[in-house]
């Protein structure tokens, strides 16, 4: 992979905004997703993306997919904008894994019929070729083939989550976008999902967005990380030195907040006060100020700039 | 003077198929952080609900002593239970929104238990709710109580769900994976705040969760539960330091920590799911899952005590 290889997934400055109605007398709220973000990740790559609930990460999934348009900037996959591309050539490129195995499959569909909706979708395979790749799908993804004739309520939570990764890798995607993929499973299960992600990555050549609460898992399986707070991307680096020299006073707090298995160290003090963040009610200034452990008076009136850093960078107005 | 509360081989069926606790014991003393961990179908939330009286429909427990402060639970009937519920024994769940009525305020909710318990007037039930708004760190605790739980982050109500079963002064607090959904931030806030209400007001605190990083952090001893029995039990710095049940080693491996681990190499895990259980089931029910496993596993499971206060089920020699 050379330095000047196409980015697999190309963002620049992309802007989402949703109107929440107010009610009968309220007035209608903007909520801010997504505001300005830009990033590039290369073929290969495994972008972790962290934060809060109401951080904007599964909308960026979601305008990723082009399940949803952004209100300004570009996002191009693999060259191509993502709003150009017909769904079913979008649907060979670039596929997502959901949060939640129980929802995200049909309940009353076989899960052979599950995992082959795509290739039926493409409405360009024979029926042989069909039932060769579901085969060949679930084996690779470490289901008894016997399994395909029951329906998702006979599955576990972790073989149900290989069944969301099985339908998302029928078509042989470049990329997949996989969000919060292990939240809902226990550790054990989770810990057999992240080994088979990382190695079906490996295997074929796949790149991802990875997108998770939880700094431990990112910082296994992502070679980069990007840190969202009210929709935008305040921190990036490579994983290595997000992890060992954060900047941001959000990263730093995060990573305070990872509760490793060591006893005796006692619950740390995240110190971010309980101001709670509200995208509809985005702060002037840096967007973090209200919470800052750190804040000066000029954090409230003015924009922290990007600061470049390699492979990314940080805004802040604290850091040099 | 005996435990605060003391579980003696629980045993919790549904109907008379399915075997949700098989022989469960757990003390927690008086002043005490006790971790119930386990994973999702372990029997550790039912073991819970069992010690509170609250089983679903079809549910059915018996033990051989079920005491909380030598009083006998499994001779209460439903009012005698209703008196200690909420007030001298008090639990809070996983997810605040569900366990708080929405059609009612923050501070009706909250003064309802104290005015049931200790016949008090409306008065100092808003005064002591107020103060315990104030004393699990919410800004405004009197705006917040006329408000409706919708109006109010996760955080914000799972401090609301504490404070609340606060209200009566409980010995026990019975802690249902409080922050699991929460975001990690918060999670962090919220446990330093139980942590430091169990050590001011000196609680018995039952604190259930499946997760390890929680059970370090917080606990003082912990009990590892596994197809319905608790397979392992020891004080925290043991336990941790030297797990002697395959099942909990593994699950120790599973838990990915920052800085400790390649990112070339796998994870730990653990092969296959956990078996449902039903009654007559013999031997160890992590045999099939366990790389130690042999024939006699499929029949005996010997009691075995590694140190004074770390006890374990497994063939494995000590």
């Amino acid at each position: 992979m050379t330095a000047t290889a196409q980015p697999a997934i190309e963002l620049r400055s992309v802007g989402k905004t949703f109107r929440v109605a107010g009610g009968i007398l309220g007035k209608d709220r903007r909520v801010v997703a997504v505001d300005g973000v830009s990033f590039a990740v290369p073929p290969g790559g495994v972008l972790g993306v962290v934060g809060e609930s109401g951080c904007g990460k599964s909308t960026l999934a979601r305008l990723i997919l082009g399940l949803l348009t952004p209100d300004s900037g570009d996002i191009a996959v693999e060259g191509q904008r993502i709003v150009d591309m017909d769904r079913k050539a979008r649907a060979r490129l670039i596929q997502p894994v959901f949060q939640d195995p129980f929802s995200s499959l049909n309940p009353l569909t076989r899960i052979r019929d599950i995992v082959a909706m795509p290739l039926q979708a493409q409405g360009s395979f024979s029926r042989a070729e069909i039932a060769k790749r579901v085969d060949e799908m679930l084996e690779r993804v470490g289901l008894p083939g016997e399994m395909g004739n029951r329906l998702p309520a006979e599955l576990s939570g972790g073989q149900r989550q290989r069944v969301a990764i099985a339908r998302a890798l029928v078509l042989r995607p470049r990329i997949v976008v996989c969000d919060e993929p292990t939240s809902a499973l226990d550790v054990s299960v989770q810990a057999q999902i992240l080994n088979l992600l990382a190695e079906l990555r490996r295997d074929l050549g796949l790149t991802y967005l990875f997108i998770s609460h939880n700094l431990a898992v990112v910082e296994h399986v992502a070679s980069e990380v990007a840190v969202m707070y009210l929709g935008r991307i305040v921190e990036k680096k490579p994983t290595q030195a997000l992890f060992h020299s954060p900047e941001h006073p959000y990263t730093k707090a995060l990573l305070a907040s990872v509760l490793t298995p060591e006893p005796g160290l006692g619950v740390p003090d995240v110190g971010l006060g309980d101001v709670m963040p509200d995208p509809a009610n985005i702060p002037p200034g840096c967007r973090f100020h209200p919470r800052c452990p750190v804040a000066e008076s000029r954090c409230s009136t003015q924009t922290p700039p990007l600061r470049p850093r390699p492979g990314g960078g940080v805004e802040c107005l604290l850091v040099p | 003077m005996s435990a605060l509360l003391d579980v003696e081989r629980l045993e919790v069926g549904f109907g008379g198929r399915t075997s949700a606790v098989r022989g469960a014991s757990l003390t927690v003393e008086r002043g005490e952080t006790h971790c119930l961990v386990g994973e999702s179908g372990c029997g550790k939330s039912v073991t819970a609900l069992a010690i509170m009286n609250l089983l679903a429909r079809g549910g059915h427990r018996s033990a051989q002593r079920l005491a909380f402060q030598d009083e006998d639970l499994l001779k209460l009937d439903e009012r005698g239970m209703a008196r200690l519920r909420g007030n001298s024994m008090a639990m809070i769940f996983q997810e605040p929104m569900t366990s708080l009525n929405p059609a009612y305020t923050i501070g009706s909710q909250m003064t309802e238990v104290m005015r049931r318990h200790k016949k008090v007037s409306q008065r100092v039930a808003t005064d002591r709710a107020a103060d315990l708004l104030g004393r699990v760190g919410i800004t405004a605790p009197g705006l917040r109580l006329g408000q409706f739980p919708h109006q109010l982050s996760g955080g914000l109500r799972q401090r609301v769900m504490i404070a609340m079963a606060l209200m009566c002064e409980p010995q026990l607090l019975i802690a249902d994976e409080p922050t699991t959904a929460l975001d990690v931030t918060v999670q962090a806030q919220i446990l330093r705040l139980l942590a430091q209400l169990q050590r001011d007001l000196g609680l018995g605190l039952l604190l259930i969760t499946h997760d390890l990083g929680i059970v370090a952090r917080i606990a003082h001893r912990v009990s590892v539960m596994y197809a319905g029995e608790v397979v392992e039990s020891a004080a925290t710095a043991q336990l941790f330091a030297d797990p002697r049940h395959p099942y909990t080693q593994g699950l120790l491996r599973c838990v990915p920590v920052p800085g400790k681990q390649r990112q070339d190499e796998p994870l730990g895990s653990i092969p296959g799911t956990v078996p449902r259980i039903g009654p007559g089931f013999e031997g160890c029910g992590f045999r099939d899952r366990c790389s130690f496993a042999d024939a006699s596993c499929a029949h005996t499971v010997p009691h075995q005590t590694a140190a004074p206060g770390h006890d374990y089920l497994c063939r494995l020699a000590p």
